[in-house]
């Protein structure tokens, strides 16, 4: 029985490998899990690599005496802010994109992805100034309006891609029957593009939730700093605290992969309908 | 009977486009208008230089420093990530079963905070207690010495970022027609020759698409490396964007600042011409 050896050998090289990629994907993290866990002396040793005496120590004293829970609760505000904000926007530009008579689509659409190839980097000083003179550093706003524009070109892309789907006979009766385009917009084509929607949706509240350079520019104490910014700056007092850094990480991390198990798939339709409809 | 003439949809495309000029284009204007100027954002003094920030840029060590710098890191980190994105393409591709929570364990590593990803690294190099001596049985400095200290943000970015180059290169895999390799493989292809033959010619324009998005994410890179190293030891992380930076808002000189983040945004607007232009050559 040759070819079942064969199959068996293949199988098993191809669990192998999965496990592979597995570990690798998630080592990492894992081992940011166990530092969490270890405090004193047994960060510092190694073996075991195991928590010899685990510990929630670590938690506490993120949680007690460090600001971190409003740091988490800038950071639901801004990303969820944010991901409404550009959806809606986005969304009214999309619909008009995939289904309304404009002149100039193509360079409408060209000038989008263009802006989203921006570097944040080229933008940072002018925006710095604007916020200031409007007041509003140091607030939410501040970056609410930056991550809201930044992942217009993301929406915009792919809405109009999830719109254009949707047969024009379905517009065109909805027109005939005396809908407004309003009406035909938030009544017919956002429920039908649903899932883009959602798609879109999670991938903005990722980068909102995941931003470092505006945040870190345009934010200077805990009445508008987010997650990126506060783990960056992690205060200790004479060591870097490792276990406090790494419980903090996890404590953020944890919705995130959440988020990323339940949605898997229309985080992958979602990131490859933006990238590859060029 | 038909619909009467339909207006234009501009009412609805405007909210997008006013803030897109407003938040990005005016911006451009403004950073180049400050990059002819010197501009000290504490004395609140403003001269106009004209194109002295560009012409400094020559004389400046620094800014060729950070330069290579970027370059090497671009250059290393997309092309380990398009080879090993290839090769977990493939095992993705060739998985019947689990491939559902395959992928989703394939976006952790995409889907966590650059900055974690940083401090988790961090923590891993650390040249005491850091988890990769220990494995390897190593006493190296990883971020404390110029010759590692940049290769270990590579390690650390193509781990990051192989999730994405694979998942995209996957969803072009799945798209090429079997009867493609079955014919192929009457004919008594080899793989090698069927992935040089079948597979890589058909998949070039995604593959394309992968690597205008990677080296334009590499060369603008800042929270990743400015996070692991500060842009150190004696600025040999250093990029473009972190240096741009520590000029803006370390020194606070917005006019010479600005005129490094404008090298930054020509050079990607560059790099994405000539990415798209090989792109529309394709058949």
């Amino acid at each position: 029985m040759k070819v079942s050896t064969d199959k068996i050998l293949k199988r098993w090289g191809i669990l192998a490998l999965l496990a592979l990629v597995t570990l690798y994907c998630l080592g990492p993290f894992i081992w940011q899990l166990l530092t969490s866990l270890k405090a004193g002396v047994d960060l510092t040793r190694l073996p075991p690599l195991l928590p010899p005496a685990p510990t929630s120590e670590n938690y506490v004293a993120v949680f007690e005496e460090h600001p971190f829970l409003r740091i988490i609760m800038n950071s639901l505000v801004v990303a969820t802010s944010s991901t409404v904000l550009s959806l809606f926007v986005g969304s009214l530009a999309a619909f008009s994109l995939a289904k309304l008579p404009i002149r100039g689509k193509a360079v409408f659409l060209a000038f989008v992805l263009s802006v989203s190839m921006f570097p944040p980097i080229s933008t940072v000083s002018p925006l710095y100034l604007i916020i200031r003179t409007l007041g509003l550093r140091d607030t939410v706003w501040a970056l609410i309006m930056t991550y809201t524009t930044f992942t217009l070109p993301l929406t915009i892309w792919i809405l109009t891609n999830f719109f254009r789907q949707i047969p024009h006979e379905i517009y065109l009766a909805a027109r005939v029957d005396g809908c407004t385009r309003f009406q035909i917009f938030y009544k017919i084509f956002i429920p039908l593009a649903a899932p883009g929607i959602f798609a879109t949706a999670i991938l903005v509240f990722i980068f909102s939730w995941n931003e470092f350079l505006f945040a870190l520019t345009f934010t200077s104490t805990v009445n508008s700093r987010t997650i990126p910014v506060g783990i960056a700056l992690f205060p200790g007092i004479h060591e870097v605290p490792w276990g406090e850094i790494a419980a903090a990480s996890v404590v953020v991390t944890v919705p995130i992969i959440a988020l990323v198990f339940v949605f898997q798939k229309r985080i992958v339709e979602g990131l490859t309908m933006g990238a590859l409809k060029g | 009977m038909t619909v009467k003439t339909e207006r234009g949809g501009y009412p609805f495309i405007m909210p997008a486009a006013v803030v897109l000029v407003l938040v990005t284009v005016y911006p451009l204007i403004y950073v180049f208008w400050l990059s002819l100027h010197k501009r000290h954002l504490i004395f609140e003094t403003s001269t106009f230089l004209g194109l002295g920030n560009y012409t400094f840029l020559f004389t400046d060590e620094r800014f060729f420093t950070s330069f290579k710098n970027t370059v090497y890191f671009t250059v290393t980190s997309v092309t380990l990530e398009l080879v090993l994105g290839m090769c977990v393409a493939l095992v993705l591709n060739s998985a019947i079963r689990g491939r559902g929570v395959l992928r989703a364990v394939v976006l952790v590593p995409w889907a966590i905070p650059t900055v974690v990803t940083a401090k988790m690294w961090e923590w891993m190099y650390n040249a005491d207690f850091g988890l990769f001596n220990y494995l390897l049985g190593l006493k190296v400095n990883w971020l404390g010495s110029t010759m590692w200290a940049m290769n270990a943000a590579v390690f650390m970015d193509v781990w990051k970022t192989i999730p994405f180059v694979a998942l995209l290169l996957t969803a072009g895999l799945q798209v090429i027609p079997r009867e493609l390799y079955h014919a192929a493989r009457v004919d008594g292809a080899g793989p090698f020759f069927m992935f040089r033959k079948v597979t890589l010619p058909l998949l070039m324009p995604i593959i394309i698409v992968v690597l205008l998005f990677r080296t334009i994410d590499a060369f603008r890179v800042f929270d990743a490396i400015y996070v692991l190293t500060g842009g150190g030891p004696a600025n040999s992380t250093e990029t473009l964007s972190i240096y741009a930076y520590k000029v803006l808002f370390q020194t606070l000189q917005f006019g010479y600042g600005s005129a490094i983040s404008m090298v930054v945004f020509l050079c990607v607007g560059a790099i994405s011409v000539f990415y798209v232009r090989l792109l529309w050559r394709q058949p």
